[in-house]
């Protein structure tokens, strides 16, 4: 009776596993990764799943570019992503883990552009940062006639009197988000490089030293997204975070934007290329998908298109910044060649 | 208290020991009044707390069960909607031809600009519209054109006829009227153009815009591109595929695992070490659970990444540990006499079991497994882990297909851009998710007073 019954359980228990793995082949689109270009794909995403009936809506995860793109080199198959979000261009490396496990055709295509701000509280100090005072306010080490000291700045006025007194807290993005490369390429080793005495140094050492970090509790790496940003702003009235250009275009009412080497963050500012931290925003698709998850290159297409991404198009209204004609065709016929990386 | 006046109004007669027990009697008395002051204490302040988060909640969320919407007549256009005859099925054809013709009127009416249909209606209650062509379609939320064509696509004999809707405004207009963001900010702080700001002031004014129930939360997936018109819906399946597995898994081999391990099994060390382990398993943390099913569930069986399915095996594993031992307690308290007198009139082991132990145990079985599926409702972390916090724009039909949950969903709305609308919407789920919890546990003690037994 026992041994029936048991005999039944793993009857019951082969027949799931049997139905699991001929549940394997899936008709929606995943994609996932960078937190920035969620919004943008999430609208693109819907928008797809309204215009072509024939298509599921295609499903949009999170966990920032750099997760996004280990998930989608995972492998080929149908418990992969078929579409990585993110921020900045791939990575050398992260491209050869692409190869080494089989994904072989991976499509870049850049869908526009956004800014990256300093912004902080309505009601604390207006800033007017230039590169070197982010620099030195997130510094191990500082420059100092000629010597390098451990940084003694603790108020943004001591770096620069015509910057507020206002106690230094800087809230950045974490390191698995592609913004903080952006950021530390356009800001921080652009502020760094202004020193005589880095100029000096080799250039091996150079970065290193650049980028190395205050750790006495005045930087903080945020690791969620710009909400988690914002609300460590609400905390501390004197923090200043680093957000997209879109997230302050939504939250106006309770962050203000600092200008960097004084140019307002606007989009004709970015789009003139004035504004100095802009950074352009990509997709990676899996090539190997195209043709077995339905409607993958449609919606590639569909994404970049000049209804969906174009000027007066639902994601300019959602805070991107639209490519220009040239570089749209550029892209889609990158697209529709599958020219791979 | 009458022997403690006699002892006080004559003190000449008291001995030693009566003086002792005195003395030993008030402070044991001080002692207990300290007892009940702490637990009292304790008491008031876990109150205070769940009424702060209550009231915090609901002052928060309740506004987000309305939602303004404006009511306008809509004409169908016959010279915008421009389409052929919808198909229909001929005899002749087979369906995966009609499916192609369908699909091919499907785009035709995808070509069809049902903006205009809102604008031109909106023009009519917008004396000056004229003038600000673009602010327009700011007015009503951009989703609202694919309810049209819906519309449209159910019925296309709707095409020449006006139809009077209620159209969900858009969010910024929501929080406008609602007074969610600082009215007197200066107009480089607001998210609506003054224009529009007044526009929403005047038809509000005149009862065009109206605050109603909101419907959408319900009856919407969540939407990214038209943030007016998200809802819970997509989530609330996705939870209740995950609960319906969870109670088709977790609670038949969790009851039946306890029955074997209290009734059958022999006492002996692996069966101490099974019950050890069980115990251990109950206290893992739940994203643990998580990390399991993305690598298990995911990674060997290839199951669908975010999809309820691995969701419900996830949570089934958490909850399996807490229904054995709910389970096995329950069997325990049916008291030895029950099973002595079945075993006595020659009942088997079995009959003892399922005739007469099972049906006293049932109620606190039944105790048990609801408050296991609460508890699996209401967990997040391990979803997190199996891609369930992705953006899903439809509402999920089997469990295969990809959903969020309830407390993700409340998760990713958290995390939405437009903080001003989505904090009030975020409370909202809150309480939704909160009343599913509270029915449940409600059940859960409403059955075990029902079939309470007592002996």
């Amino acid at each position: 009776m026992k041994l029936n019954q048991l005999t039944k359980l793993a009857l019951t228990a082969a027949t799931l596993t049997l139905a699991f793995n001929v549940q394997a082949a899936r008709d929606t689109i995943q994609v996932a990764g960078s937190s920035t270009v969620l919004p943008f794909s999430s609208v693109a995403a819907e928008e797809f799943g309204n215009n072509f009936a024939q298509f599921r809506t295609p499903v949009v995860g999170s966990g920032g570019s750099g997760g996004g793109l280990r998930q989608f080199c995972q492998g080929v198959g149908a418990n992969t992503i078929d579409v990585a979000n993110s921020s900045r261009p791939i990575r050398p490396n992260e491209l050869a883990n692409c190869k080494q496990n089989g994904v072989n055709q991976v499509i870049e295509v850049q869908i526009g552009y956004d800014g990256i701000v300093f912004a902080s509280r309505v009601d604390a100090g207006d800033f007017h940062l230039k590169p070197e005072h982010v620099f030195m306010a997130q510094a191990a080490q500082v420059p100092q006639n000629g010597q390098m000291v451990a940084n003694p700045f603790t108020r943004w006025n001591q770096i620069d009197s015509s910057l507020p007194n206002q106690e230094i807290v800087l809230a950045i993005p974490g390191s698995n988000h592609g913004t903080r490369e952006v950021y530390e390429e356009n800001v921080i080793l652009a502020g760094c490089n202004t020193f005589p005495e880095v100029q000096a140094m080799e250039r091996s050492e150079r970065n290193n030293f650049c980028l190395a970090m205050r750790t006495d509790g005045r930087m903080i790496e945020i690791a969620g997204d710009y909400t988690e940003t914002l609300a460590r702003l609400q905390a501390q009235r004197d923090a200043i975070g680093v957000f997209g250009l879109s997230f302050y275009e939504s939250n106006r009412d309770r962050i203000k934007v600092a200008t960097v080497s004084g140019v307002v963050p606007t989009i004709d500012n970015i789009i003139e290329g004035t504004y100095p931290v802009s950074r352009p925003l990509f997709f990676y698709v899996k090539g190997e998908h195209i043709g077995v998850i339905p409607g993958l290159q449609e919606f590639a297409e569909f994404f970049v298109s000049e209804g969906n991404a174009g000027f007066g198009s639902p994601l300019e209204e959602a805070g991107l910044i639209p490519l220009s004609d040239s570089e749209r065709a550029k892209v889609l016929q990158t697209i529709r060649n599958r020219t791979a990386l | 208290m009458s022997n403690q006046t006699d002892t006080t109004s004559q003190p000449m007669l008291k001995s030693a020991v009566q003086q002792k027990v005195q003395a030993s009697l008030s402070r044991r008395h001080r002692q207990e009044r300290l007892f009940k002051f702490t637990g009292l204490t304790a008491v008031m302040i876990s109150l205070a707390l769940v009424a702060m988060l209550f009231i915090n909640i609901f002052s928060k969320g309740l506004p987000a069960f309305w939602q303004t919407s404006i009511t306008l007549d809509i004409y169908f256009d016959p010279a915008i909607i421009q389409i052929s005859e919808k198909p229909v099925q001929r005899a002749d054809e087979s369906s995966n031809e009609f499916r192609e013709r369908f699909l091919a009127w499907q785009g035709e009416l995808g070509m069809i600009n049902f903006n205009r249909l809102i604008s031109d209606s909106l023009m009519q209650v917008l004396p000056d519209a004229d003038q600000h062509r673009r602010q327009i379609l700011r007015v009503v939320t951009s989703g609202e054109r694919f309810a049209l064509r819906d519309m449209v696509k159910d019925d296309p004999s709707i095409i020449g006829q006006t139809k009077r809707l209620n159209l969900l405004t858009d969010a910024n207009i929501d929080v406008w009227l609602k007074g969610n963001i600082d009215r007197s900010l200066p107009d480089h702080q607001q998210q609506l153009s003054p224009v529009v700001q007044k526009w929403a002031d005047d038809l509000y004014a005149s009862g065009i815009i109206k605050n109603r129930f909101s419907f959408a939360l319900f009856m919407n997936p969540d939407s990214r591109s038209s943030l007016a018109s998200a809802g819970l819906a997509g989530a609330f399946m996705g939870s209740l595929f995950m609960m319906l597995i969870v109670m088709f898994l977790a609670v038949p081999m969790g009851v039946a695992a306890a029955i074997y391990l209290e009734e059958f099994a022999p006492k002996n060390k692996i069966t101490d070490l099974v019950e050890v382990n069980i115990n251990n398993l109950a206290a893992v943390p739940s994203i643990v659970f998580g990390l399991l099913g993305a690598a298990v569930f995911i990674g060997w069986f290839n199951l669908p990444i975010s999809a309820p399915m691995v969701g419900g095996l996830v949570l089934s594993l958490m909850t399996l540990p807490t229904v054995i031992i709910a389970t096995r307690s329950t069997l325990k308290a049916i008291p030895p006499s029950i099973r002595q007198a079945a075993l006595g009139l020659g009942a088997s082991k079995m009959q003892t079991i399922f005739h007469h132990v099972l049906p006293l145990a049932f109620p606190g079985i039944l105790t048990a497994s609801i408050l296991g599926v609460a508890q699996a409702l209401g967990e997040a972390a391990p979803l997190l882990l199996i891609g369930m916090k992705s953006f899903v724009a439809t509402v999920p039909t089997s469990p295969f297909e990809q959903s969020t949950a309830l407390p993700v969903q409340i998760f990713l709305w958290q995390g939405n851009e437009l903080r001003n609308f989505f904090e009030a919407r975020t409370s909202a789920a809150i309480i939704v998710l909160l009343t599913m919890m509270i029915s449940l546990n409600g059940i859960a003690i409403w059955l075990r007073k029902k079939f309470e037994q007592r002996w």
